[in-house]
């Protein structure tokens, strides 16, 4: 604890205009509070941006009036990495492993919103084989609980109830388990690809999928009696953080803030795409536009993706050896890889066909992976609705081998904006609760 | 058919709904010609994107311009004549013309270039007319084109209309040396973040934007970092002894 800038190592130079500045590192309470009450009780918190309750690298900057919050400003960048420069110097098919890592809770989404838009551009929307979009709804509802039980477990934990965060990374494992054995990769897939999947269904993941859906619908109940009725996760959460429709519509929220003030936005049933018209589902939607209706939704949608999931399995089931990329040769991938015992991929077969049976396939692999495709110049906007809201991918070609420029609005960027208005007036403690009820991903807001 | 005598026409007053001049596609207002012609964004020249070598290749006499989509003639077919039908009237009808520069129609989405100065009316006719009500901004994103002179900066605007349930795609462009659009935070609140993020990367200036700074570079950042003239950067990758140049010195093919 000190009262004055010079003596923090870590902030020299920091003048202020007016008043004391106090760096609180810990166990210093009494002194800050003795401080505090000196003046006026106008003090101004800079929360973050490494704070354990601000989900990754937030900067919150609070202006409190005792425990009211007067004005509260988000401050973000902290993790920028410039994947949308760093796509313009890669192949159009290389730029998936760029955007899956920007929003790393929903992975699935970042690469489909991407790969809709170049498939666009290519006009191949139609030529898309029905086991690679299945395959693609699949690993995208599953990402949906994985990303929403992420959010409750980290808003639980952020109010104490750390039973919730336990329950809710356990559950999430498992999906990351059946990630791991579909396409090799836990998080940064690059799994969806302009054309298809990489990879075709591995055995056996097709029982391993019933076995998990059989295993949710008795856990999820459990997150239900564990909170729905709680009195003290009630309190927490019911009319905190309310944003009724003319709000979110104006701030441009989307998603499960969208879906709390009662309208069943969902793109998935408006504008549907990767098939999404061909299966059975609700939209969850909640009328209290408050962060406890945001969870009751989460909640209420991991409902509705399993039985999404349920019926992929089921289609799977019936498309057992059915191609999973376009059949155009100069765009899809030139290998079908296979996970070998190592948990390295290979094709043995590829490799023989192009090193010892013709020399044309040689240089058509060395073309297409080197040098890439070529995407029609023009442009194209594809929005999914990812577990935050509508994540859009903005796609310019000028008719090269890499994309001239791509955009992502991501929803978390966006829905980040809805910080003030939905903090400002209330209590300080209530900022953490609007904030978890958002669920902002840094990675995506940042990208 | 035995020809009518004039008594036998039906009374029309010249300039009303029933006035057929309208009806006929010959009679609307003509297109102007550049908004039909393709937008040359770039010409290259050679075989591969690496230059400043000599040709050893033998195809440097290549010359080949890069064509964006060009403009659409009416009509655009589907909804997008209904829209851009309403979005021209209702513009008419507050006193503004020639604010739609051009149309593009490509691959099922529709365009409407706007001009610079009336964006901001054209945005808050898109979002209250009823006929049209797109309430919804999904965000501004920029895009620069070295090569297209005059109009280097692209504001591009995806609107989304949810009671409809159409999306459009609004686009303004501003040169290089005059990088002003006037900003669209009071229409649509949405648009703050989206207006400094496009600041940020490619220093389009969003004049009256309630404030205007960077917001995911630091605020010292020297440049906007998403133009085409500012490299990638990075530093070259040394594996097994041979050294890997940074991306954006490699060969390219486009």
């Amino acid at each position: 604890m000190s009262t004055h800038a010079q003596s923090d190592p870590y902030a020299q130079g920091a003048e202020t205009s007016s008043g004391k500045i106090f760096t609180v590192t810990g166990q210093d309470w009494d002194t800050v509070v003795g401080g505090a009450e000196e003046g006026d009780e106008r003090i101004i918190v800079n929360m973050g941006p490494q704070h354990p309750s601000t989900h990754g690298v937030l900067r919150l900057i609070l202006e409190l009036d005792g425990e009211t919050v007067t004005e509260a400003r988000a401050g973000i960048g902290y993790l920028h990495t410039g994947i949308e420069k760093n796509m313009e110097f890669r192949s159009w098919t290389q730029g998936v492993t760029f955007c899956t890592r920007m929003d790393y809770l929903s992975p699935f989404y970042n690469e489909a919103a991407y790969v809709l838009g170049v498939e666009r551009l290519l006009d191949i929307e139609d030529d898309v084989p029905e086991k690679a979009q299945v395959m693609r709804v699949l690993l995208m509802e599953l990402n949906r609980i994985s990303s929403h039980l992420v959010a409750i477990a980290t808003g639980g934990m952020e109010i104490g109830a750390l039973t919730v965060m336990t329950v809710g990374f356990r559950e999430r494992e498992l999906v990351l388990d059946l990630f791991e054995l579909i396409t090799g990769l836990r998080m940064n897939h690059a799994f969806i690809r302009p054309g298809g999947v990489s990879q075709d269904l591995p055995p056996g993941a097709l029982d391993e999928i019933r076995d998990f859906i059989v295993l949710m619908k008795k856990r999820l109940p459990e997150y239900a009696a564990l909170c729905n009725e709680n009195p003290i996760f009630k309190a927490r959460l019911e009319g905190v953080g309310h944003l009724d429709l003319a709000g979110c519509l104006a701030l441009g929220l989307t998603g499960p803030v969208l879906r709390s003030t009662g309208y069943a936005w969902d793109l998935r049933k408006t504008q549907p795409y990767c098939g999404y018209e061909d299966y059975d589902f609700e939209v969850a939607t909640w009328d209290t536009a408050d962060s406890y209706g945001r969870f009751r939704i989460r909640l209420e949608e991991m409902w509705q993706s399993l039985k999404i999931v349920e019926q992929c399995a089921d289609r799977l089931a019936g498309l057992e050896g059915a191609p999973v990329m376009v059949g155009d040769k100069k765009i899809a991938w030139p290998s079908q890889l296979a996970i070998g015992a190592d948990g390295m991929g290979n094709s043995l077969d590829h490799i023989r066909h192009i090193m010892g049976e013709s020399m044309e396939a040689l240089i058509h692999h060395f073309k297409l992976v080197t040098e890439g495709f070529r995407v029609p110049a023009g442009q194209a906007y594809v929005a999914v609705e990812s577990p935050r809201g509508e994540l859009a991918a903005h796609v310019v070609s000028d008719g090269g081998t890499r994309p001239f420029r791509a955009h992502f609005r991501d929803p978390s960027f966006t829905n980040l904006q809805a910080t003030s208005v939905m903090a400002e007036g209330g209590m300080v403690a209530d900022v953490i609760v609007a904030i978890a009820s958002l669920d902002p991903v840094m990675g995506g807001v940042d990208r | 058919m035995s020809p009518k005598e004039p008594g036998e026409f039906d009374e029309v007053t010249p300039g009303t709904d029933d006035d057929a001049t309208g009806l006929m596609p010959e009679n609307t207002l003509p297109v102007e010609p550049g908004a039909l012609e393709p937008e040359v964004i770039d010409v290259r020249t050679g075989m591969f994107g690496v230059h400043g070598s000599g040709d050893t290749s033998g195809y440097a006499g290549i010359v080949r311009p890069v064509v964006m989509p060009s403009g659409t003639p009416k009509p655009y077919g589907g909804w997008f004549d209904e829209v851009a039908d309403a979005f021209e009237s209702a513009l008419a009808t507050d006193g503004f013309t020639s604010v739609i520069e051009k149309v593009v129609v490509h691959r099922g989405e529709i365009t409407f270039f706007v001009r610079r100065a009336d964006l901001l009316q054209a945005v808050q006719t898109l979002r209250d007319d009823p006929a049209l009500r797109f309430e919804f901004c999904s965000g501004v994103s920029g895009v620069h084109y070295p090569g297209d002179e005059g109009r280097e900066l692209h504001a591009v605007y995806h609107l989304l209309s949810m009671t409809h349930n159409r999306r459009i795609r609004l686009e303004v462009t501003c040169p290089d040396g005059d990088p002003h659009v006037p900003s669209v935070v009071a229409v649509y609140p949405t648009a703050d973040w989206h207006e400094r993020e496009t600041y940020d990367f490619f220093g389009i200036i969003f004049d009256g934007h309630p404030a205007l700074t960077r917001i995911q570079m630091p605020d010292d950042w020297p440049g906007h970092p998403q133009r085409k003239d500012y490299p990638l950067g990075g530093i070259p990758v040394e594996y097994k002894g041979a050294t890997i140049p940074p991306p954006d010195t490699r060969r390219s093919y486009s």
